[in-house]
């Protein structure tokens, strides 16, 4: 791919993107992973919290608790972002606010903000899944591989047995 | 009147007499605070929606332009301008509620400079006794549109730069008091393959080298001519690069002060915006409100004003096209300085 997209490009081209690339700023990647790694985290620690919260004081069981857990998670998250303050925090923390279930709670919540102005049906919920979608297509397909892979060579554990 | 291959002299000398620049809270806790008329705490404007705060801006540095030329709306024969969004629908906007004759430009980020060479070639060539330019953009609507919503928690590398929230308008005018718009230069697009969104900067370096190049070489001129040259929002990583360029190309650019837009309207110690300011906005204000100003403090007799603009859409990005860019010049000298 990288070398069919080269061929195109004249030599001046070429020459430039060169010269472009040294003055290119690195991205300062450990530090980035350092970030991810604290801030992403402290988000499940927050959440084991949450959910310790639950068992010790609501008396769920741990696992009756996580449900519960998750929707306090995405209500935090989904505040934070009306607030304007979610994208700070990830302009630092980068991919720890991204992957726990906050980013994917920022990525449908800020949609729907941003989209308001174009109405309820095709701004909302016509955008609403335009950063998210990718997530869930995706997600969906991985799964049915994986279920497929499972099927194939582990048939007797199928259908939950 | 044209000049060489592809720049216009304007022999009449018109003049910029009255100018205006509004922008938003962030532009307003930067360096350049003291240059802008109107300073907004509001990031909205008191409108619904970004699009509107952004139709907004304009509308009232359009106005207030008009105001400072002592001129009323009914007086001004044509307003050239455009902005980021798609179909120029802020200015367009803007435009209905002007209610004068319009023309509308895209020229991505160097539609500031676009717009002014086009506003004094009509004024110069008796087509206009006055014309309206602006541009403006504003950040949220071009987070909106060309990248994610505006709250969307996304990492932004060290090359991306932040569109200024912001609007600029002047009056030109075939005679009168104020700055001389003398010549501008057209320039080519120059694509050279880049095609990352969040570096613009590098993407429009070559651009405004070639411009500036054909600028000299039509009027048959050196760097030194001018007391300062700016391009619009090429940022740290293209002004770096331009730099090279110019080396590389030998252009004696030490004969002058060279300086960016981009680099000039935000603190990069306390506000965090990566490689600069970018947007049509960005020229816009700092020409308009900071430069002009300098200019009449008689700091500068002659300045090249090179807007940067990268033509890219939301769509032709997504197919994995790389970025064309353009850059305009427009020289403006004090009305002290005699052709």
């Amino acid at each position: 791919m990288a070398n069919s997209k080269k061929k195109k490009l004249t030599p001046v081209q070429q020459e430039y993107q060169e010269l472009a690339k040294t003055k290119e700023p690195a991205r300062p990647v450990l530090k980035n992973c350092i970030r991810a790694f604290v801030s992403g985290g402290t988000i499940c620690l927050i959440g084991q919290a949450v959910q310790e919260m639950f068992i010790h004081w609501a008396g769920f069981s741990e696992k009756e608790a996580s449900n519960p857990t998750v929707a306090v998670m995405i209500l935090i998250s989904v505040i934070l972002t009306s607030l304007g303050v979610y994208d700070r925090i990830a302009q630092w923390a980068g991919a720890g606010t991204a992957v726990p279930v906050t980013g994917f709670a920022n990525s449908m919540a800020s949609a729907a903000i941003e989209h308001r102005g174009e109405g309820l049906v095709l701004g909302v919920g016509g955008k609403m899944f335009e950063i998210a979608g990718p997530v869930i297509v995706f997600g969906v397909v991985a799964a049915f591989f994986v279920g497929l892979l499972h099927f194939i060579f582990n048939p007797g554990a199928v259908g939950g047995s | 009147m044209l000049k060489g291959h592809q720049s216009w002299v304007f022999e009449n000398r018109p003049s910029i007499i009255g100018r205006a620049t509004v922008v938003g809270p962030f532009e307003g806790q930067g360096p350049l605070a003291e240059d802008f008329d109107i300073i907004h705490g509001d990031l909205r404007l008191g409108q619904d929606s970004w699009e509107k705060a952004e139709k907004a801006l304009l509308e009232e540095a359009a106005k207030l332009a008009i105001e400072n030329a002592g001129l009323t709306q009914e007086q001004i024969n044509f307003f050239v301008g455009g902005d980021l969004m798609n179909q120029i629908i802020s200015t367009s906007f803007a435009a209905r509620t002007l209610m004068i004759p319009y023309i509308g430009i895209f020229g991505a980020c160097s539609t500031s400079m676009e717009s002014l060479a086009v506003a004094a070639n009509l004024v110069d060539s008796r087509s206009a006794k006055f014309a309206l330019s602006s541009a403006c953009s504003h950040n949220a609507t071009a987070e909106k549109q060309f990248r994610y919503p505006t709250e969307y928690g996304s990492q932004k590398p060290p090359t991306a730069q932040f569109t200024v929230t912001g609007a600029g308008a002047s009056v030109v005018a075939q005679e009168g008091q104020g700055p001389r718009v003398t010549s501008a230069t057209i320039g080519r697009v120059i694509d050279m393959g880049i095609s990352d969104p969040f570096n613009m900067g590098a993407a429009m370096a070559p651009a405004a080298v070639d411009t500036i190049q054909a600028h000299f070489r039509d009027f048959q001129i050196e760097p030194g001519h001018y007391d300062l040259i700016v391009t619009g929002d090429l940022s740290k990583v293209g002004y770096e690069i331009a730099c090279d360029l110019f080396d590389k190309h030998k252009v004696p650019m030490h004969q002058t002060e060279y300086k960016d837009c981009g680099m000039m309207i935000y603190d990069y110690g306390k506000q965090k915006v990566q490689a600069g300011a970018s947007g049509c906005g960005c020229s816009a204000v700092v020409t308009y409100g900071h430069l002009l100003n300098r200019m009449r403090n008689r700091e500068f007799n002659r300045i090249l004003v090179v807007a940067t603009g990268a033509l890219l859409s939301p769509i032709s990005y997504q197919q994995g096209e790389s970025i064309p860019c353009i850059a305009h010049a427009v020289s403006i000298e004090s009305e002290a300085v005699k052709s």
